[in-house]
């Protein structure tokens, strides 16, 4: 291909400065209540966590007044739902937490991911129902019962994202992923 | 003779009552459980023929167990949001007017795993189906919406109670992503996520986003509670998630089936990869000391479950049948003894392989015509 054929599509490139423009005009543009409403996503900066605030203390409650206890069982571990405390000890102990059971609220990277799925997930059948206060409690609660955090924490939207998992930064990234590649190279496959 | 019934055989065909093939519950837990939560359960590929499941034989996966959502398809959206330049919302309606894709893919659970304790394909295999999907590509979505600079993730989401989400590479939606409302010529089923499932064609199954409601572009790996349960120490062994390697197994004859004297066979089984179309399937009837190249049916399609055959002459000697597939990137699907020597490990029956599983599955053949799992 010639330099002359190539110039103008460069110069197209060069001048799209602006957004590209939609294709088809399918589609409805959300308000801003709809998209606040509906993000309910909480990543690991906590930046769209909502106001409120909890402690373990209040969480413990809140844990048998909300049924928690029902499934999880009475310490979290005797129930029929997912254990939510290691067996292993608290956190700090000698087992290493790739040792131990795949627990959210103790091997999660950040204490964001236990808010969001308490607050998407829970209690199952009511889920939605408990108010921001009611999830930083709970968080809360359920951090402390795995000895990441002490008795008298209080959770909020800014201390909630700095909270110090036991995982740090022991755990694998992913490669990046492109098209039409072997995920490891050397594997045998 | 069967006689016309409105319900049953004229508006919605029934199968033959003598045909009797059925999905089981799979990796020992009930479904429905305690709770009234479906779980895992598997497809029948000991009887299947051709490469499409039919929907009501298709697996199903759901990680916490699930109620099935009953969604009106008139009250449903989809939302887009996050780094694009218009964040929109699209109807069922609305998704119909844009253009469409047709394509065969499978979705296979990370949770396919043989074991020595496994005895029928459907016990090793039956967590992967393939069928044919419909609906518009992510790439056109994401390109009416606009990606922004830096847009590198993007997090999907279910509208089920559990709201399940994960995170996947934006270069993936770009690539061939679909999000789907036809499978096998009719609506997506409720179990398969009706009316709207986000296909992320040879991903782990968990990334098939049901009951697909919103798309949230964002600049990091969003850690939702999936993509926690998808944590590793090792980065060898996540690295060999998310993609599924070329994969092969004999349907027939396999694990529980007999038979019935020596003489000539058709062996049949699927081959698949999440690298692309399947390019080479061979199969071994001595044990894996010679391979033949087996016959694939039809087109390999990428992404799709693959039929091939081999006709053999059984002379009713113990033996042991094998298959390995390559792909369209030439990767070659390993044995168990290969991955344990990757990982240095002992090749026992304990050995499990980690990561996904994609090692070859032998059956062992008797002289009385039984046919059991080679792994046990």
């Amino acid at each position: 291909m010639g330099m002359l054929k190539v110039l103008p599509l460069v110069l197209l490139m060069g001048s799209t400065a602006p957004a590209q423009s939609p294709t088809y005009g399918v589609g409805r543009t959300p308000s801003a209540e709809e998209l606040r409403a509906a993000d309910i996503s909480i990543g690991s900066t906590g930046e769209e966590l909502p106001p409120g605030r909890g402690t373990p203390k209040e969480g413990a409650q809140l844990y048998r007044a909300k049924g928690c206890a029902g499934c999880h069982g009475a310490t979290g571990i005797e129930g029929r739902a997912p254990i939510l405390k290691s067996k292993s000890g608290p956190a700090g102990s000698d087992v290493d937490i790739w040792k131990r059971e795949r627990i959210l609220p103790l091997r999660a990277p950040f204490a964001t991911t236990v808010w969001d799925y308490i607050n998407r997930a829970m209690p199952l059948n009511r889920e939605g129902t408990l108010t921001a206060d009611e999830v930083y409690a709970l968080t809360a609660f359920l951090l402390n019962i795995n000895g990441v955090i002490p008795e008298d924490k209080v959770l909020d939207a800014q201390s909630l994202p700095k909270v110090k998992m036991p995982i740090g930064e022991r755990y694998a990234r992913l490669p990046e992923w492109k098209p039409s590649t072997p995920r490891l190279k050397g594997y045998p496959y | 003779m069967i006689k016309g019934d409105k319900d049953n055989q004229i508006a919605y065909g029934n199968r033959s009552r003598f045909v009797t093939s059925v999905r089981i519950p799979h990796g020992g837990r009930a479904s429905p459980d305690d709770f009234g939560l479906t779980f895992h359960v598997a497809t029948p590929l000991q009887d299947s023929v051709g490469v499409i499941t039919p929907s009501s034989l298709h697996y199903m996966g759901t990680t916490r167990g699930s109620f099935l959502p009953d969604i009106d398809p008139r009250e449903h959206r989809l939302m887009i949001h996050g780094l694009v330049d218009r964040a929109l919302t699209f109807t069922m309606e609305d998704l119909k007017r844009l253009p469409s894709v047709t394509r065969l893919h499978f979705i296979e659970c990370a949770g396919n795993r043989t074991s020595s304790r496994a005895k029928t394909v459907q016990e090793t295999h039956g967590m992967t189906s393939c069928a044919e999907w419909t609906g518009v590509l992510l790439s056109t979505l994401l390109k009416e919406c606009g990606l922004k600079g830096g847009a590198s993730w993007f997090v999907a989401e279910g509208a089920e109670e559990v709201k399940g989400a994960s995170s996947m590479p934006i270069a993936k939606a770009m690539d061939d992503c679909i999000v789907a409302y036809g499978m096998n010529g009719e609506p997506v089923r409720p179990q398969q996520g009706f009316p709207l499932r986000l296909m992320v064609p040879g991903f782990e199954g968990i990334f098939h986003t049901k009951w697909l409601r919103r798309i949230k572009v964002v600049d990091r790996y969003y850690m939702n509670y999936n993509d926690f349960g998808h944590l590793h120490d090792d980065a060898t062994v996540a690295a060999l998630s998310y993609q599924i390697g070329p994969k092969s197994v004999i349907t027939f004859p396999s694990g529980g089936q007999l038979l019935p004297g020596r003489g000539s066979y058709e062996i049949s089984g699927l081959a698949w990869s999440g690298g692309g179309a399947i390019k080479k399937v061979e199969v071994s009837t001595d044990g894996g000391r010679r391979w033949n190249n087996a016959e694939i049916k039809g087109i390999a399609h990428r992404m799709a479950h693959t039929r091939f055959s081999y006709q053999w002459n059984w002379d009713g000697n113990e033996t042991e049948l094998q298959s390995r597939c390559t792909d369209e990137l030439g990767s070659v699907q390993p044995s168990r003894a290969q991955v344990a020597k990757f990982f240095n490990k002992p090749l026992d029956a304990s050995f499990s392989p980690p990561g996904l599983d994609n090692t070859i599955q032998p059956w062992k053949i008797d002289r009385d015509g039984s046919v059991t799992n080679g792994n046990a």
